[in-house]
């Protein structure tokens, strides 16, 4: 885009520009209570909103128009409108709410209970919880599938990952998985579920329908004890060729063949690497980094860090809106 | 490990004993929840599984007032920890058919403590938390009734009981002094704060931790320039102007120590530790029993999702969680963890998988910790924190180790006094 802009009119440039501009990056600041707005294209800070207690959990709305925010010591989600940068509602979430996903209508939010080993299911037009459901310890990772059947939790003191029906809203099965783990990730093709294991240390590839463990990938870095190596996020391309791991206090984002299972590289990004966000057309990745306080921009066709920027304090989660 | 644990064939017993109710109660409550318990009854029933049974093993202590009022010892430390640790187990079984029961047997005495584990083991009982001193704990230890029976010492630092003392029916989750010694002086060595004074309570406990940081300023070169006995006991300080007395002692044992960095301090009763600070002729920090703590838990401590476990402890106990309380956790959940992963509900297959190298428990430390196998100590990184942050965690980057880096912490395999055959 630069370089066409150097080659072109200042006019035509600020044209050709305007689509890419318009993407906007949000950042949770756990120990700010701040959403932090980037420019998608310069990565220069446009604005910081003030949300509710340890904001934790971020979602861009299946609209598109609202950023779901769990602020976790208000016990509520917030909604952000995205035009006008004001937070316009304060749903109810069950306590300490840390992750959650919506159902594919966008109607329903499922959100992980971290304090009441549960997740309860919010209806966000009524605005109020209809269901709950009891789950093991520390809830944390809500992953819905691509149909919108099922919606799996993850507990970090039970290390399992339960399988709820949401037509029921009943646990259907557990996959005992390795210690602590934190997100579970649908493959667009809804065959599979990757369940993350922090102090474990490996990413658990679920068979979703026979609920087995199909093969647990580790991580070896050069240089680093495999203690140091603790996965959190995953996120998968829409393709289901290419997962990337953010792998905490490593301060590398693993990239892995999805269909292989192999490693293929390490990818040095800020201080304990926690959440990730696609932007919209899957050229970039975002990382929130926890520790160094800033957000690492991953091209994903090169497989390079590009650039990190500061944001707030201990930057939680990630969400990139078009 | 690839298993797969289908909640619905799963049986849950209802009610097979008096005794048992409430906990198949709480098991059956926890399969309602997720609408089961309509496929529990048209379910295939095997024999149900026992509650897989814990007995917490204590002696009540005489509470003895600390230095300062504003921390009152608690009279339920250490027991509840052990309670978390069971509700989180219990949470965990009902997705797989396993439930736990603990035991609390509190002991007045000694003697009524040994009476106490005889019962317990004829009873059936064979894992132990045990929250007994060093002595008695050796005492059961060596019991003819203790053969078969795993005691997972939840409190003790004593460094003999994992040195020549050590015996094999015993595993150790809170940290030995060597271990709390070693996290200080890494972190002196990366401070560069390389000279110290030490002061030395009159309590053996206190000489005990004196020598664990003798051993320790040897291992990582710090020099210890003078040691000072705490002889004063100024009686009524906290009446009006018994700081004068204290703070006149303080300055005058310290007068004319050369070239120190640092002041630690062997006082494990809290008889006089915190009124070092401040009061030292030279302007110096204090660390060791007080000021900068090493230690297995802090209240600053909020890291590795330790946020959630201090309050889910708060929620429960309604006051901060101890080391001992952390202790105790830790020694439940290894209990739990084995039986989870083991896949069993056998008291001595659950000790073996403890010992195995398939074991590992999450302890809010952002690591696995796992026991050691030459004597039965648990690897975790030990905190540093004063009353109101966390300072560092040790092991420090750059204590390397051909293993494992928590193994930088107190006794090592290759200098191990402990010789289990």
């Amino acid at each position: 885009m630069m370089r066409i802009c150097f080659a072109t009119a200042a006019l035509a440039c600020l044209i050709l520009s305007q689509p890419a501009s318009a993407e906007r990056i949000f950042v949770s600041n756990e120990k700010d209570n701040t959403i932090t707005v980037l420019d998608g294209q310069t990565l220069a800070i446009t604005d910081t909103i003030k949300v509710g207690q340890r904001p934790r959990a971020i979602l861009l709305s299946t609209d598109g128009k609202s950023l779901y925010i769990c602020a976790s010591d208000s016990d509520r989600i917030e909604m952000l409108d995205i035009a006008t940068l004001k937070i316009v509602r304060k749903l109810p979430s069950g306590a300490d709410p840390e992750r959650f996903d919506a159902s594919p209508d966008g109607k329903l939010l499922y959100i992980a209970n971290e304090n009441d080993n549960k997740v309860s299911v919010l209806d966000i037009a009524t605005g109020k919880i209809v269901a709950e459901i009891p789950v093991g310890i520390e809830p944390e990772g809500v992953a819905m599938s691509p149909d919108g059947k099922t919606v799996v939790n993850t507990s970090e003191t039970t290390s399992m990952a339960h399988f709820i029906n949401t037509a029921t809203n009943k646990v259907i099965a557990n996959v005992l998985v390795d210690s602590r783990p934190r997100v579970a990730a649908w493959t667009p093709d809804g065959t599979q579920v990757w369940v993350s294991s922090e102090v474990g240390g490996a990413v658990a590839i679920v068979d979703a329908s026979k609920h087995e463990i199909l093969k647990k990938i580790r991580f070896e870095i050069p240089g680093l004890t495999s203690d140091q190596a603790q996965p959190v996020d995953i996120k998968i391309t829409k393709d289901g060729k290419t997962a990337f791991v953010a792998l905490g206090p490593a301060n590398r984002v693993a990239v892995i063949d999805a269909k292989s299972f192999e490693v293929q590289k390490y990818i040095l990004v800020g201080q304990r690497v926690w959440n990730m966000a696609f932007s919209p057309d899957q050229k970039r990745l975002m990382t929130a980094n926890g520790v160094s306080n800033d957000i690492t921009v991953i091209d994903v066709g090169d497989l390079k860090a590009v650039k990190s920027v500061p944001v707030g304090r201990s930057p939680w989660g990630v969400a990139v809106a078009p | 490990m690839r298993r797969r644990i289908p909640v619905s064939s799963r049986p849950v017993s209802i009610g097979r004993k008096l005794a048992m109710a409430g906990l198949a109660v709480a098991t059956l409550a926890g399969f309602c929840g997720f609408g089961l318990c309509g496929e529990m009854a048209s379910a295939q029933t095997p024999a149900p599984a026992p509650p897989i049974e814990i007995t917490y093993l204590g002696l009540t202590v005489e509470r003895v007032l600390p230095l300062s009022y504003l921390d009152q010892p608690p009279t339920d430390d250490g027991i509840q920890g052990a309670r978390l640790a069971l509700g989180d187990n219990q949470t965990t079984g009902q997705f797989l058919g396993q439930s736990y029961h603990l035991n609390e047997a509190m002991a007045a005495d000694p003697a009524g403590a040994i009476d106490a584990f005889k019962k317990q083991v004829a009873a059936g009982q064979r894992l132990f938390v045990t929250d007994l001193p060093a002595p008695l704990l050796l005492q059961v230890a060596d019991l003819p009734e203790a053969k078969g029976v795993t005691l997972l010492d939840a409190t003790t630092r004593d460094d003999t009981l994992r040195g020549e003392s050590c015996r094999r029916n015993v595993l150790h989750t809170s940290p030995s002094r060597a271990m709390l010694a070693d996290a200080l002086m890494q972190y002196l060595v990366i401070k560069k704060w390389g000279n110290i004074a030490l002061v030395i309570g009159g309590d053996p406990a206190d000489k005990d931790y004196a020598d664990a940081v003798r051993n320790s300023a040897r291992k990582f070169r710090i020099k210890i320039v003078q040691e000072i006995p705490w002889t004063f006991d100024p009686g009524s300080r906290r009446t009006d102007t018994g700081h004068y007395a204290v703070q006149a002692e303080v300055a005058r044992i310290t007068q004319g120590v050369r070239d120190y960095d640092l002041l630690v301090v062997a006082d494990e009763a809290d008889n006089f530790g915190d009124e070092l600070s401040y009061r030292t002729t030279s302007p110096r920090p204090i660390a060791g029993s007080q000021g900068l703590v090493p230690s297995a838990w802090a209240r600053p401590f909020e890291q590795w999702g330790a946020t959630q476990l201090q309050s889910r402890f708060l929620k429960q106990a309604n006051r901060w969680m101890t080391d001992n309380d952390y202790g105790a956790w830790l020694a439940v959940r290894a209990v739990g963890e084995a039986a989870t992963r083991g896949n069993t509900s056998d008291p001595a297959k659950i000790a073996e998988f403890m010992r195995s190298k398939d074991f590992d428990l999450a302890g809010f430390k952002g690591t696995k910790l796992t026991f050691r196998d030459w004597d039965g100590q648990l690897r975790e990184p030990i905190l540093l924190a004063d009353a109101r942050s966390l300072v560092s965690v040790s092991p420090q980057p750059g204590f390397l180790h051909q293993f494992s880096e928590l193994d930088t912490l107190g006794v090592d395999r290759p200098e191990t006094k402990c010789h289990m055959q």
